[in-house]
This record gives structure tokens, C-alpha cells and sequence, in this order.
């Protein structure tokens, strides 16, 4: 199925889960947010919380700034 | 009057450096951890941005130690009160604090807030739990109408973010420290050491800056001289200055002088 990730469309496994996206992404879960279709999702609900065609994720972290 | 017996408080938490440093436009990471380090700060903000999904790039908090430092996300490039409560939810959630530098800009040429997105995006964090330190113009009814709302500290502008014209108007910060109770922090314009003594000087709890210390040409010897500046500009504003008199007043003894 297709997701929209940080703005780009990319591939990923039927039936996935947040953690699963971000275990095929190499992103650890500790010092990120993710937002599934505008709603944040608790670190908690990373196991449960499945993913479906076409929605739109953003995964964020800190970066430098003032 | 030690440093240690002057502790700056905000949102319950205390504090002993009052300057608080950015993390942006630094040329590495060694040198944002380096300068970090010699600026003594407690208080480092970061910004919230989508993560790179090339994995072979480094983040800035491999470089961190954060049991040292106090993270403050901010929600710069928000031009909307939605987009700044938005970017502080995730900050939230990816640090799990709920201290938040909140500025919601009016435009890209001056950065300067648009204080209306500002209130209406405070009161709503307010309500939500947030621990709120807003960037704001160096307006006493703006500030106080912050204070109002329940954000733990305000954060007047000495100048343009990145600008280093120092502080533009100490009477206005002045004005402010004089009607709000809460920590007042300049946040922006300082350039150079001395714009941060003064502003400790009017008797600001705290200076914000990055580019001041990022982009100056010694960044590592920058970060110290801010951290100097801000212990010395506090203690002369606690130590109280002489008045300012326009003739002179000998300071050698008029009495035994020969002749």
C-alpha cells in the first residue's frame, strides 16, 4: 500500500503498524513525534496503531535552531 | 551576592546560567556541543523539523548530552497560531517536557511576531498543559496580556532575530520589567558581548541568542564571552550602579594634596 511520509509517497507493507514503519526506516522511537493524518500518536500506541492506504504521516525530531 | 544564591526560576524549575543559547547555524556539531559548553547555559532550544530518511546523517541530539541541558523546542517558521500549537504538541511528544519557546511570526522579511496568532496560540497551550515562553515584541500590553494568560516568562525582541543591532529600545524593556511579575528574557538582536550586559543591566532575568554566538567568527570564544557578559551585566544590575551626574567627582582625596 501507499502512505504519504514527510510529504512523499513511498511503498510499505499491508497491515503496518507505526513501529513497524519506523523499524523499516531505522528511526529510533525515542526522540521522535509522529503525526498520523494530524493526530499525534502516543510512543505507547506504536505496536497497535495501524496503518491504512493513503494516509499521511510526518515523523519529526529535533534539529538546531534559535 | 553569589551566583549560586541567584538562581533563575521558570515554570518551577531552577536555574543557575541566565543565558539560554539556540542551536541553529552552527558550521558542525562539534562546535554547536563545543560552544554549548562554553557558554554554561542550561537552556538550549531546538526547532521541530521532519526527520532526514537518509540514516547515514547525524541528529544534533547524538551530540548532546541531555541530562546537561534543559531542551526549549520552539516553533519557529510558524506564521499561525494552528501551526505553532501543532509543531508544540509534537515537541512534546518527542520530548517529552513541556517547556515550549513559542513564536508565531508575521513575516519573513522582519521575523517579528504577529502578536495576535501569539496570544490566541498561548492561551490554547496554556489550557493544554504547556509550560509557554513566548518570543514577543518589546510591547508592555502585549507582555502583559501574556503574563495573563499564563505563560511562565516573556520574551521581548531586542532587535530582528539574526540581527545584532543589540537592544533597540531598553526603555521599552524597561517599561515591560517594571508592570509584568514573570521572568522577563531578551530574546533576539543581541550582537555582541555588551548588548547582553545591558540587557542583564535594565535587570532582565535572562538573554536568549544564537546567531550572536553561531555566526560570530570565533564561535567556541563568543559562547564564553556571552556567558561572561550575562554574570557581569547581572551582577551590576544586583550590585546597583552610580548615578549618572554630567560634571565631574574626584575620586583621590581633596585633603594633603602638597603644595
Amino acid at each position: 500500500m501507499q502512505i504519504v511520509l514527510n510529504g512523499d509517497s513511498i511503498e510499505t507493507m499491508d497491515g503496518c503498524t507505526v513501529e513497524a514503519l519506523l523499524q523499516q526506516l531505522g528511526i529510533g522511537r525515542e526522540r521522535v513525534a509522529v503525526e498520523l493524518n494530524a493526530d499525534i500518536v502516543p510512543k505507547a500506541g506504536y505496536e497497535k496503531q495501524l496503518l491504512s492506504n493513503g494516509d499521511k504521516i510526518e515523523i519529526v525530531h529535533f534539529v538546531g535552531g534559535g | 551576592m553569589t551566583q549560586a544564591a541567584d538562581k533563575l526560576i521558570i515554570g518551577g524549575r531552577e536555574f543557575t546560567s541566565r543565558l539560554m543559547v539556540g542551536t541553529g547555524k552552527y558550521a558542525s556539531f562539534e562546535q554547536t556541543a563545543l560552544a554549548l559548553e562554553m557558554s554554561g547555559a542550561e537552556i538550549i532550544t531546538v526547532a521541530v523539523r521532519r526527520v532526514n530518511l537518509d540514516r547515514s546523517k547525524e541528529s544534533l541530539l547524538d551530540y548532546i548530552d541531555l541530562k546537561k541541558y534543559t531542551l526549549l523546542p520552539n516553533t519557529a517558521g510558524c506564521y499561525t497560531a494552528d501551526d505553532a500549537v501543532r509543531t508544540c504538541r509534537l515537541a512534546r511528544e518527542a520530548g517529552m517536557s513541556d517547556f515550549v519557546k513559542l513564536e508565531v511570526l508575521g513575516d519573513e522579511k522582519t521575523l517579528f511576531p504577529d502578536n495576535e496568532e501569539l496570544l490566541k496560540a498561548a492561551k490554547i497551550l496554556v489550557a493544554d498543559g504547556f509550560t509557554v515562553l513566548p518570543y514577543c515584541s518589546d510591547d508592555v500590553i502585549v507582555c502583559k496580556k501574556l503574563e495573563d494568560i499564563g505563560c511562565v516568562a516573556v520574551m521581548p525582541l531586542g532587535a530582528p532575530i539574526g540581527s545584532g543591532l543589540g537592544i533597540r529600545n531598553p526603555y521599552n524593556i524597561r517599561i515591560i520589567l517594571e508592570n509584568v511579575s514573570v521572568p522577563v528574557i531578551v530574546d533576539a538582536g543581541v550582537g555582541s558581548a555588551s548588548d547582553a550586559a545591558i540587557a542583564m543591566e535594565l535587570g532582565c532575568a535572562g538573554v536568549l541568542m544564537n546567531t550572536a554566538i553561531a555566526c560570530a567568527q570565533d564561535p567556541i570564544a563568543m559562547a564564553e564571552a556571552m556567558k561572561l557578559a550575562v554574570i557581569a551585566g547581572r551582577l551590576s544590575f544586583k550590585a546597583g550602579r552610580i548615578p549618572r551626574k554630567l560634571y565631574a567627582n574626584a575620586s583621590s582625596p581633596l585633603d594633603g594634596l602638597i603644595g
